[in-house]
Order: C-alpha cells, then structure tokens, then sequence
C-alpha cells in the first residue's frame, strides 16, 4: 500500500513534467517522434532508480556540507555508465539522442529527487519513487512524442495512420514541440484537475 | 546509524573514496563496453558498404584517405572484394556536414548510396535518405555522377521539395564521392 | 568572415534555446520580469565563455591520458567548480556585479546550456562552418551561444511582461500560454533558417 502511494505520487501528484514542471530540456529536444520520447524517458528512468537507491544507500555516510558535490558525482557515473552500454549495446537510440544523453546529468529531476526524497527514505521506498517519477517521466516524453508524430508525420511509433503530405511538419520541428507541450499540460491538468 | 558529521577530514575522506570508486567503476565498465563499441562501427560500416553495393559480406581490403587543403578528411576510399564504395562529406547542408556512402558499379555509374551523418531538417532535408533511390523522386541509382546538379540549377535531378539547399549538398557530396573515385580508376 | 558566420548562426539560426532546446529551465524560469532575465543573460555568458575554455583544455588532457571515459563527470564538476569560484571572486573584486548576478549563479551549474555547448566544443561537433574546429572557433561559437541565449531570454520576458496583463482562460494560465508564446517565438527565429547559407555565399565562402 505504502509502495502503491509512492508510485502514484510520481505518476499523478508530482508528475515531473505536467506538476513540477522540470527536465524540460529533453521533453522538448527529444520527443520528434513517440519512440524517441521513449526511448528517452526510459534512460532518465534508469539514472533515476538507481541514483535514487545508491543515495538512500550512503546518506548517513555522506557529511552535509558535501553532500551535493557527492551526489553529483554519483549520478554522473551512473549517467556514463548508461552512456557507454547504450553506444555499445543500442547505438541506434545512442546516436538519436545523441548530446541529450550526457545531458541527464543535469536533469533537475535526477538532483532533485536525491535531494526531496532518497535522502531522506530507506532503499526500498527510494527505487519505488525513481519507478514512479521515472515512468510518469516516460508517459508524458511518449505522449508528447506521439502527439507531434501524428499530427507532423501522420505516423505512430512509426506506424501510418495518414499520409505525410497532410502532416503538419512544424510539429516536428522546433515551435511545434513548444507549443505541443504547452496545450497538452493544459489539457492533463484541466482534465486530472492537479 | 547516526549521519557523519561535517568535518574537515570526514568531507575529505567522503569525497575522495566516492571519486575513487566512482573512477574505477567507470573504467571497469569502460573495458567492457569499449570492444562492442568498436564492433558496432565497425559492423556499421561494413553494412553500409553491402547496401551501396548492393551484395553481402563485401570485404574491405584497402582504403584511401584523401584529405583537403585544411587538413579535414573529404572522403574515403573502400576498395573491397566486390567493388568500390566512397564516403565523402560536405560542409554546407542545411546544417552543417552530410556524409555519404556510394557504392560505384564497374562503369562508374551510382550502384546505391546510404547518408552516414546528417544534421538536416527533420521532415524535410531529411527526406535524403530515401529521395534519391531507384523509387523516389530524385533518382541518382545507376546515373554517372560528377556534373549531377539539381533543376533549379540547370541539371535533370528534382530537388527534394522545399529542400534544396540540402539536395545540392547532397549532389555535390556524390560528385565528389564520384571524383575520388575517377581518381583512383 | 567564417567567424562572423559562426557568430550570426548560432544566435538567429541555431538558437540555442528556441532551435536546440538547451537550457529552456532558465528560459521559462526566469523570464517573468525583464530586469531578472537580463541578469540571468549576463551571468550565463560569463560562466559560459569561461567553462569552455577550461573544459576544452581538461578534455585535451583526459584525451591525452585515455581517459575520454571521464568527461562527463570531469566537466560537471569543473563547471560547479567555477560558478563557486566566480561568485568568491565577484564577491571581492566588484560587490555591484555579485548584486547584480550572485542570485543567479548558483542556478546556472545545472543550466544544462553550460554543460551542453562545453561538450560541443570538446567533441568539436557544433558547426563551425567549415573553420577547424579549435579553441578559438570554440570561443567564438560559446559567446554568439551565450548572445543568443541572452536575446531569446530578454524578448521572451518582455512578451511574458505584458502577457501578466492579459485576461488568459483559466487552464491555460501560467505555464501552458508561456510555452505556446515560446513556440510562436521560435516561429519567428526560424525565419532565420538559411541565412547563414545565403551569407556565406554574399561572403564568398
């Protein structure tokens, strides 16, 4: 039950990019089609659960004052050890998301939740919020990659539903990531009413 | 447990394993994934090479690299056991370098080509990749390459739409390509 | 010429914000009121210009000594490193300037702007239009990267000043109508697309 409420709390109440408005960098860089909105929400998730264990696991090793340098160089590692087992192991995905994935290490949320929740839980609760954040994370990159899919390329996961000719590409480029994300936060927050 | 206090040589001590430790993780999983890294650009390559010239299993046996007066390379020769494939970039895409692969048949004619590197528009100069092949618009497949210039520019090959700038990129990348491999004949 | 280019394309064309989607958490941060928003521009530029020059030489020695493996964990700490310092430094040499920048400095080293363009220049793959990619070029593409920065932030917190006024619906207030006006911003930066192209060739390049 407690794991339950954690895991919602991330998906819903605290939802990184529809409630705490954070990682945007990546929601808009990376989301060109629902696949690579995935493909990024999954690594973030990844940095995330195991940061957020590893933290839990030496907080009270960790004096105060240096307890972000410390935290830093925690995730970093993580962010390149991903870094080197996606170039070896997926390069396709590795070279789509290409500067974006160095980049998760400045990723507010990845700090952020070391600081408001890993240290101050036990291991358990702490993979728990990082599955939760993580997926809700996810959710919102593979929505907002496949509204700009189907409305710039008339595709899904790169399945047609219409041709590309009626696609209105500028969803796919730049001002349409914006504007894309602006209206689907509005439409998640009127209809969850968060 | 009780949390350590901030003391000088605590700080110190924290800081240093967690740096030392996060290094040697680092490097362990460096050793392990630097060798299919290496594979995977390898095998790249390779597969690159069987789809411009359009056979399997080509073998690479020498290659030429010609540089440019800046000392940047301009294009690469494969000479393989089953034909000739050349890399050749060029600098002015839409944005930035447009590196491509093309497989040259025994005539010298355009037996396929592939992108390696692009930075174009999504939905537009992206299109490259699959405009200029037997079944699109601007077909260059079996074309004698060198003086290749899109319509706009008093030539015969349609211009992706709406991208042109990429598509003379594109052409003049294969022209290129295209001159290393005379020069080698 | 080339570095007027370069300089000319990465703040219109390739705006690092409205084209590249670095560093947009300041971008919608900070850009409710003009005055913050160019105390944001200034202390990104600052920071920026010094973080690539000192990453681009800690990336020569870690390539020198095969340890390619730790940039990013070297350059993250480096640019945490130097926003201290530069606050310590400012603090003692121009009290004014720490008034005028100290409230944002602490929040640029996750700005993922800095860390963005110093791996840029590190790996020498931003486009120097057709110069070597050295540390120069690097220099030059990091300070038009800050100026463009600093040109979207400023225009946006002006628009956002005088969308505070106006009657918005309800679920479209705050950061929803921000991120729309963001997008038809970037619109109109992408008017740009090709000019560097276009320039290039009135230079004779």
């Amino acid at each position: 039950m407690k794991y339950l409420k954690i895991l919602y709390n991330g998906l819903v109440k605290e939802n990184p990019t529809f409630v705490l408005l954070l990682g945007m960098c990546p929601t808009l860089g990376t989301t060109s089609s629902a696949i690579n909105g995935m493909s990024m929400g999954l690594a973030t998730m990844a940095v995330l659960i195991a940061s957020n264990f590893i933290i839990s696991l030496i907080k009270n090793l960790v004096p105060d004052m240096v307890r972000i340098p410390s935290y830093v160089v925690v995730i970093a590692s993580l962010v390149t050890v991903l870094q080197m087992f996606m170039q070896a192991f997926t390069p396709e995905i590795y070279k789509t998301l290409g500067l974006f994935i160095p980049l998760i290490v400045v990723n507010c949320i990845i700090l952020g939740r070391a600081e408001a929740f890993a240290a101050k839980h036990g291991p358990g609760e702490s993979i728990f919020d990082g599955i939760g954040i993580g997926l809700g994370f996810t959710i919102a990159l593979t929505m907002l990659g496949a509204i700009r899919e189907l409305l710039g390329t008339g595709r899904i996961f790169g399945a047609e539903l219409y041709s590309d000719t009626y696609g209105m590409l500028v969803f796919v480029l730049a001002p349409g990531a914006f504007i894309a994300l602006g209206y689907l936060i509005a439409i998640v927050k009127q209809t969850l009413k968060i | 447990m009780k949390k350590l206090q901030s003391t000088l040589p605590n700080m110190l001590i924290v800081l240093t394993v967690i740096a030392v430790v996060a290094a040697a993780a680092l490097a362990y999983v460096n050793s392990v994934t630097a060798k299919p890294i290496k594979e995977n650009e390898k095998k790249t390559l390779a597969e690159g090479i069987d789809a411009v010239l359009g056979v399997q299993g080509a073998h690479v046996e020498s290659t030429d690299t010609i540089k440019d007066e800046k000392g940047r390379v301009a294009s690469i020769l494969y000479q393989t056991d089953k034909g000739i494939a050349v890399q050749a970039v060029d600098h002015k895409g839409f944005g930035g370098d447009l590196v491509v692969l093309v497989g040259f048949a025994d005539d010298g004619s355009i037996k396929g080509y592939t992108i390696l590197e692009t930075h174009e528009t999504p939905g537009l100069g992206s299109k490259a990749d699959k405009w200029f092949q037997a079944d699109g618009k601007g077909n260059v497949i079996g074309r004698q390459a060198g003086e290749l210039t899109v319509s706009k520019d008093g030539g015969d090959v349609d211009a992706i739409t709406a991208s042109t700038i990429t598509s003379r990129a594109f052409l003049r990348a294969v022209n290129a390509a295209h001159a290393t491999y005379s020069e080698h004949e | 010429m080339a570095y007027l280019l370069i300089f000319f394309s990465a703040i219109f064309v390739n705006n690092i914000v409205l084209s590249q989607f670095l560093g947009i958490c300041p971008f919608l941060g900070v850009s409710k009121k003009v005055d913050t928003a160019i105390g944001m521009s200034a202390a990104v530029a600052f920071v920026l210009t010094i973080a690539t020059i000192v990453t681009y030489l800690i990336q020569g020695l870690l390539d020198a000594n095969g340890l390619g493996y730790l940039q990013t964990i070297a350059f993250i700490l480096v640019i945490a490193a130097l926003v201290q310092m530069v606050e310590i430094v400012l603090k003692k040499v121009s009290p004014a300037l720490y008034q005028a920048l100290g409230v944002f400095l602490p929040l640029i080293t996750t700005n993922c702007c800095i860390l963005g363009v110093a791996i840029l220049v590190a790996q020498g793959t931003y486009n120097a239009q057709g110069l070597e990619p050295n540390l120069l070029t690097g220099v030059v593409y990091a300070v038009s990267t800050a100026l463009g920065f600093g040109l979207a932030l400023i225009v946006f917190a002006g628009i956002r000043e005088q969308l505070a006024l106006m009657p918005i619906p309800k679920a479209m207030q705050g950061m929803p109508i921000a991120l729309v006006v963001a997008g038809l911003l970037a619109m109109a930066f992408m008017g740009f697309s090709g000019v560097d192209n276009g320039l290039a060739g009135v230079f004779g390049l």
